[in-house]
């Protein structure tokens, strides 16, 4: 048995030097085969494994991760959790994960920091309050909460908000979500990798899947830097590289991988209060507990996996983020890094079977999936035990894309570079 | 006597505070030199335990002197006090205290440090999300480090762009020797150096043969560039670089309104001579003000004549700090021990007791410089009255550049430093950064918990125990967990010391424990300069119509669309927005009115191909289209969605007039210079984008025939018939389309012509009665109609059936998107169908959601809202689920964010003359 | 931030480039319904090279086809289309 986090037990360690922590989870050798393999260790595979132990009592689960868990696009995003979304496909989804995010910690026992601090989408005219109103009504009768604010209203939450009328993007108002907010994106991977690990699911680093184990059009199991690793059904969740881990299988997926830069600024004290998007620019700003400035843009829009983004994206994003809140002109950025995400062609994920039987795919996730994890994990889950999708995950079958039943929030159709 | 101190020469004349007393520098001073040579050695808190600090290095690499810099909107928060030189009147204060930098509150946060260590914040703080939002505001206030400006920023930043053969960074006597080559053998050279002036290494140890100013001045005189306080920050694909430029010291007052620049850079090759950082030692208390790095004593001596301490203790594994201990000598401070960590070293100076097997285990301190330092040698343990230790854990070659442009790193043993190895791109690493010198891995001596890594984020030897031993294991979960190398010098001085206790714990050696990577900025930029000019307009220009001085005389409401502004209405007499445009809509109806039409999407498209071209973008049929006749007709997207719609005219036999959406113009150009260039490179056609090209004027009305006879002098061309003429002595090209649903023109002429076109006609209307309306009214108009727009009713999301134009699809196929179209989703059951709605009580809300009843789920949406324009009465257009099949129907729009709601009833979308007879003469 | 030679203008920074697809998801006009979607929405996306269509579009607006590389961001050629390209 783990010791449990609690403060007592902190205070109690700062008597014995913190010696009574074991390691949060163990370091096993990989078993010759599994119940379910999951490939990929971040949020979605790990809380993929827990919630396959937790609510489906599959426990003989291995997590493949090639090489530490969570420090994929988990351990790279911008942490926005909210479930604003005007599609109500996406939304009930994302709202079913918002739910899960509001109990995440004691659920988990590990505070990975979730704070509903709120986040807004600011409109800049008419036509982008109309379309804000449309969003939190389609949300409001889905029963999510969703709020207009005027530009009164912002100004007290942001009062570092150009709100003067001569600005080039006037701010008219905001739709805001109270219950959304941000969290700790390593705590996310960590605390589901504890309470899995905690459950008997084997989480094994340095693992990568180099290819599959085939028997007709049947996956039985993974072949991997650490040796070939049976499994009953194999489940793809490695978010940027879908496309490639899918290619092993002879699968293509309506998937292309992009790069999203991101950036923190130097620590100041409070200055953003909650997360503060735009529905007519395309950057948005939110500031971490340690004080720095967490902001990002558009991805870099042409195919890429190499983890190095374009300087004059970054700074686009910047143009637009110091044009709205002037008062970050003299921050400075400490950081840029970037992530490979995997756009998908709608713009929505894909959580289901392939046309490979023992296969399963959850990807597609673009530049929103940290949000989902638990409800991408609690869908994938369900799917991997019953081999059925989950009524919330049905739609996002990877058939849409021939049958013609996208998802499609952003309405710009198949090419992820116009998104 | 004991501390910083330096001696008066007379030449203090830069007059400067901080934390509000005056102070004085000389010329050249950094505002770290300027306030130890002021005895100040206590400037800083610490981030999370608010310990004491003071001034550990001469360079950017400073993890403990961050101050706040400048007043207003020109505040600069975490400044390094020895990054920034001092200037008449600069401002300095310290950070994250209250009340004040010698007692501070929060020092309390030292005293729970052992409750407090790696991670703890992931162990408490449970219970309902909302409960963690409270403790987080705690930490929020405690955390964070200077105050951030609530001002705009005054001044501006300027972006430019170069090109250069050889682009050297960093002028110590590696980067001098490799520009002034360059340059000699006729390449353009750049030469970036961060430091007010040039050197490097040669200003803290100069060398006779070397004189950087007369090499700089050779380098220019060859034409060569070199930009002082400059940082080579960012290292990108192609050998493009980012450049950050100081014109100005922070927080100080631009002489020409720039405060600094960007460069971006394409070099032909790059040098990268950027030296090495010294490496800090992990002891008990190595943290406290009158710890510094060695080679920063000897840079405060012989660059600024200040001398950090009397007493000195010198720590170190390699030869360099018998350097610093001749420099203490020359300025006449004491040398108490020399601890080299080493069995043997070089000779030391005269005077200085040299101790082998020797290593520091602690310090303590009082305000402004140490009281103490305590040693382990050859075992056993021996205290030192002094009141500067000046360490040296050997060297870290300056490899960030490198690393960004995708370099690889290879492990020098007898350095234990990662040096840089081989990259991807056309650049290479010289001088110490290559080639640092020999200093072995040393145990550290102290106790772990006081022993700092990261000096900033207080992370010391202990935390990195403890997230070993809960597993954090790679480097990078050990770095997250222990916020290691995250701080605003980005573990500068901490990785290698951090690294090597790790590869320690794992029994393994430094390059198989792991390394983390080095991403852009080399050291942070501020975020008004990577935003330049667009920090003011969020990058985005205003694209002006042709008119825009004629209705800017009119004053009036303007409404943004995309990058273009147009006019909304044109109120008279104090109407507000809403009645301006009934009225102009009502004179529409009932006269005439015209309308700037000028950014719809226009392509001429000729040649004997060019029909073949329009099959194949638009999705209704062309081809039969008789010379003089045009059509509306629509595009799709290949996966068979509407993205767009408009008009196709033939003006001769293969010449044809394409125009689409305002809002979609610059995706239609992309889209039909795709489908002309890539997918029918064959066709015999040119497509001319004539967006701009062409100004255009609607006028429509019952009068609008008329008024348009009178003034061409031409009978005008019957409904969707298109004829050449002159007006105003102006050639133009009449368009007998209508969008309001009144017999309508539009008339397109020369931009640079518009002028005199429009005032013609305008004058002509309102001898007429009639007006100039704008888009609010022609929204009025169109929804009446029952058109649809793009952006609104064509949503990215329907079908040509949705919208009620699938018989209009062109029989033969072969058009863009008629495969996707046969998807079977979209032609399934329960789509989203193009309806009218009447209001049976109030207003229509627009955006407002359609349901049965309250609880259930919504079945479609108000697309576009607006009253009839004659009669009253509200109506609105939305897209319903199988609407086609619910007229009559009754139902809710509900809008719950603004607390409306309507009753309507289902109707065609087509309310005004559903027959089109207004379009006959 | 690549350098992207324009077979009619040279050397040119990428910003004046936009990218539109890969060269196998070019759907011919001609093709049947299944061949065209299968075009559409699949891509090989992989770790390596891949052939891609750009375009000069604040420059020459001509297109061309990239040989790229998707990890060292290596471009090894550019070819024009277009009619210009056509023999
Ligand atoms: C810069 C940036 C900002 C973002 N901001 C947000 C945001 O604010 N809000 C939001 O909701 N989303 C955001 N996202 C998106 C979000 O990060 C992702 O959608 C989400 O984290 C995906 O989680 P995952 O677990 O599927 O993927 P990952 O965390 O990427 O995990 C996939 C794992 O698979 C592993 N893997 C890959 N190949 C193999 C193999 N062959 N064998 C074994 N293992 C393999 C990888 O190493 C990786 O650890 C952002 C993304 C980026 C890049
Ligand atoms: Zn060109």
């Amino acid at each position: 048995m783990k010791t449990p986090y609690s403060a007592f037990s902190l205070l109690r360690g700062a008597l014995n030097g913190q010696k009574h922590w074991q390691p949060a989870w163990r370091d096993p050798e990989p078993r010759s085969s599994y119940d379910v393999i999951i490939i990929g260790g971040g949020g979605h595979g790990l809380a993929t494994a827990y919630y396959l132990a937790k609510v489906h009592g599959i426990t003989n689960v291995a997590v493949l991760e090639k090489s530490w868990i969570g420090g994929g696009n988990t351990g790279r995003n911008t942490t926005l959790v909210r479930s604003n979304y005007r599609l109500p496909q996406l939304h009930n989804l994302f709202e079913f994960g918002l739910k899960l995010w509001h109990g995440m910690s004691d659920e988990l026992n590990y505070n990975v920091m979730f704070s509903p601090r709120g986040a807004m989408f600011l409109g800049h005219n008419d036509g982008d309050m109309i379309k804000l109103a449309e969003r939190g009504d389609a949300m409001r009768c889905d029963g999510i909460d969703a709020e207009l604010l005027s530009p009164k209203q912002i100004a007290k939450l942001e009062p570092l908000l150009d709100l003067s009328r001569g600005a080039r993007f006037p701010i008219d108002g905001a739709l805001i979500q109270w219950r959304a907010g941000t969290a700790r994106h390593d705590a996310v991977a960590w605390g589901y990798a504890r309470a899995a690990d905690a459950l008997g699911v084997d989480i094994i680093q340095k693992c990568e899947v180099t290819g599959f184990v085939r028997d007709g059009n049947r996956i039985t199991g993974v072949e991997t830097t650490r040796g070939r690793i049976l499994g009953g059904r194999t489940g793809i969740c490695v978010a940027g590289h879908s496309g490639q881990v899918a290619g092993l299988a002879g699968l293509k997926l309506p998937i292309e991988s992009q790069t999203l830069q991101a950036l923190v600024t130097e620590g100041v004290k409070p200055m953003v209060q909650s997360v503060v998007m735009s529905q007519s620019l395309h950057c948005y700003i939110s500031q971490s507990d340690k004080g720095g400035i967490v902001m990002g843009g558009d991805p870099d829009n042409w195919p890429s996996y190499a983890r190095r983004g374009q300087p004059t994206v970054v700074e686009g994003a910047i143009a637009q983020a110091v044009s709205i809140m002037p008062a970050l002109s003299r921050l400075r950025m400490l950081r840029t890094w970037s992530g490979v995400t995997d756009m998908s062609f709608d713009g929505a994920p894909i959580i289901g079977p392939t046309p490979i039987d023992g296969l399963y795919l959850n990807g597609g996730w673009c530049y929103g999936g940290f949000k989902a994890t638990p409800a991408s994990g609690w869908t994938y889950a369900h799917t991997l035990a019953t081999g059925k999708a989950h009524e919330l995950n049905a739609p996002f079958s990877l058939e849409r894309f021939m049958t013609g039943a996208t998802i499609d929030e952003t309405a710009v159709g198949p090419m992820p570079n116009h998104r | 006597m004991s501390g910083p101190a330096r001696a008066p020469s007379g030449d203090e004349t830069i007059p400067f505070t901080f934390d509000g007393t005056a102070y004085r520098a000389r010329p050249g001073d950094t505002l770290a030199a300027a306030l130890l040579a002021n005895g100040v050695g206590l400037v800083a808190r610490s981030f999370k335990y608010h310990r004491p600090r003071g001034i550990m290095s001469a360079g950017i690499e400073e993890p403990n002197a961050l101050v706040t810099v400048g007043t207003g909107g020109r505040t600069e928060p975490n400044t390094r006090a020895t990054d920034v030189f001092v200037y008449p009147g600069l401002v300095a204060k310290s950070q994250n205290r209250w009340p004040s930098l010698s007692f501070d509150v929060a020092a309390i946060f030292g005293l729970a440090a052992p409750a407090l260590g790696a991670g703890f914040y992931y162990k408490t703080f449970f219970g309902p999300a909302k409960h963690w939002m409270r403790y987080e505001g705690f930490i929020r206030r405690a955390a964070g480090l200077g105050d951030a400006p609530t001002e705009a920023d005054p001044d501006n930043f300027s972006q430019v762009a170069g090109f250069c053969d050889v682009l050297v960074v960093g002028s110590g006597p590696a980067g001098l020797k490799a520009a002034l080559e360059a340059a000699e053998a006729g390449n353009r050279v750049f030469l970036v150096e961060q430091d007010a002036v040039p050197g490097g290494s040669l200003l803290r140890d100069p060398d006779s043969g070397l004189d950087p100013a007369a090499m700089i001045q050779r380098i220019e005189a060859l034409g060569g560039k070199v930009l002082l306080r400059t940082t080579a920050s960012g290292y990108w694909d192609h050998n493009f670089l980012t450049l950050t430029q100081r014109l100005v010291e922070p927080g100080a007052v631009p002489t020409n309104g720039f405060a600094q620049r960007l460069w971006h850079v394409r070099a032909g090759r790059v040098v990268l001579a950027t030296g090495l950082i010294e490496r800090p030692v992990p002891f008990a208390g190595n943290d406290l003000p009158g710890v510094m790095l060695s080679q920063a004593v000897r840079s405060y001596i012989r660059r600024w004549g200040v001398v950090p301490g009397q007493r000195v203790v010198i720590a170190t594994n390699n030869d360099d700090a018998y350097l610093t201990a001749a420099a203490i000598i020359e300025a006449g401070a004491q040398v108490v021990a020399l601890l080299d960590a080493r069995a043997s070293g070089p000779a030391a100076p005269a005077g200085v007791t040299v101790y082998h097997d020797a290593r520091p285990a602690g310090a303590t301190g009082r305000k402004h410089g140490l009281r103490k330092v305590t040693a382990v040698i050859g075992g056993s343990e021996q205290s030192f009255d002094a009141d500067l230790l000046a360490m040296s854990g050997g060297f870290v070659p300056v490899s960030h550049l490198h690393m960004q442009a995708g370099g690889k790193l290879v492990w020098d043993e007898a350095a234990q430093a990662f040096i840089p190895g081989e990259t991807p791109q056309v650049c290479e690493t010289i001088g110490s950064a290559i080639s640092p010198p020999p200093a072995p891995a040393v145990a550290p001596a102290g106790k772990a918990k006081k022993s700092f890594v990261d000096f900033q984020n207080d992370v010391s030897l202990a935390d990195i125990d403890l997230a070993w031993q809960e597993g954090y294991r790679s480097v990078e979960h050990l770095k997250r967990y222990t916020t290691l190398g995250m701080a605003t010098d980005q573990g500068k001085t901490s990785n290698m010391v951090a690294l090597a206790r790790l590869a320690e714990k794992q029994g393994v050696t430094v390059p198989q424990a792991g390394l983390t990577t080095f991403r852009p900025p080399f050291t942070p930029v501020t975020m008004g300069l990577l935003a330049g000019a667009g920090a003011r307009n969020a990058g985005a220009h205003v694209r002006r119509i042709p008119l825009h001085a004629l209705h800017e005389a009119h004053d009036p409401i303007w409404q943004p669309l995309g990058y273009w502004f147009r006019p909304r209405a044109y109120p008279v007499n104090g109407e507000n927005l809403a009645q301006a445009a009934l009225r102009e809509a009502q004179t529409v109806r009932t006269v005439a009115g015209l309308s700037d039409v000028s950014t719809l999407g226009k392509f001429e498209v000729s040649g004997p191909d060019a029909a073949k071209l329009l099959e194949l973008v638009c999705a209704t049929t062309v081809g039969k289209l008789a010379t003089g006749r045009g059509r509306y007709t629509f595009m799709l997207r290949e996966d068979g969605f509407v993205f767009d719609d408009g008009t196709v005219w033939r003006l001769a036999e293969d010449r044809y007039l394409l125009t689409s959406s305002t809002g979609g113009a610059d995706r239609m150009a992309g889209h039909l210079s795709y489908v002309r260039q890539v997918l029918r490179p064959d066709l015999k056609c040119s497509v001319v984008n004539v967006q701009e090209h062409y100004a255009g004027i609607a006028l429509a009305g019952p009068r609008a025939r008329s008024i348009l006879a009178a003034l061409t002098g031409a009978e005008p061309p019957r409904h969707m018939g298109y004829a050449p003429g002159t007006l105003a002595g102006t050639p133009v090209h009449v368009l007998a389309a209508s969008y309001s649903g009144e017999r309508a023109f539009e008339i397109h002429v020369e931009a640079s012509h518009a002028e005199q076109v429009w005032q013609a006609i305008e004058d002509a209307t309102r001898a007429e009665g009639g007006a100039p309306y704008g888009l609010e009214a022609m929204e009025l108009l169109r929804i009446e109609k029952g058109h649809v727009v793009v952006g609104g009713e064509v949503d990215g999301r329907s079908t040509p059936h949705d919208l009620g134009l699938g018989g209009m699809l062109g029989k033969a196929g072969g058009f863009v998107g008629a495969a996707g179209l046969t998807r079977p989703a979209l032609s399934a059951a329960g789509r989203n169908n193009f309806v009218g709605l009447v209001s049976l009580d109030g207003p229509i809300p627009e955006g407002g959601m359609l349901i049965t009843r309250a609880g259930t789920s919504p079945q479609g949406h108000v697309t576009a809202a607006a009253r009839r324009i004659l009669e009253g009465g509200a109506i609105a257009l939305a897209l319903l689920q199988d609407g086609h099949k619910r007229h009559g129907e009754e139902l809710t729009v509900s809008s719950p964010t603004r607390g409306e709601k309507a009753r309507v009833r289902v109707t065609s979308p087509h309310f005004y003359d559903p027959a089109g007879e207004r379009y006959r003469d | 931030m690549y350098e992207i030679a324009c077979p009619h203008c040279g050397p040119r920074a990428q910003t004046e480039f936009t990218y539109e697809r890969t060269v196998d998801a070019v759907v011919d006009p001609a093709a049947d319904a299944h061949t065209a979607m299968q075009a559409l929405f699949t891509r090989a996306n992989p770790m390596g090279l891949d052939e891609e269509i750009w375009r000069h579009t604040y420059g020459c607006r001509a297109w061309m086809v990239l040989t790229r590389h998707r990890v060292t961001h290596v471009i090894e050629a550019v070819k024009a289309i277009g009619p210009e390209a056509l023999a």
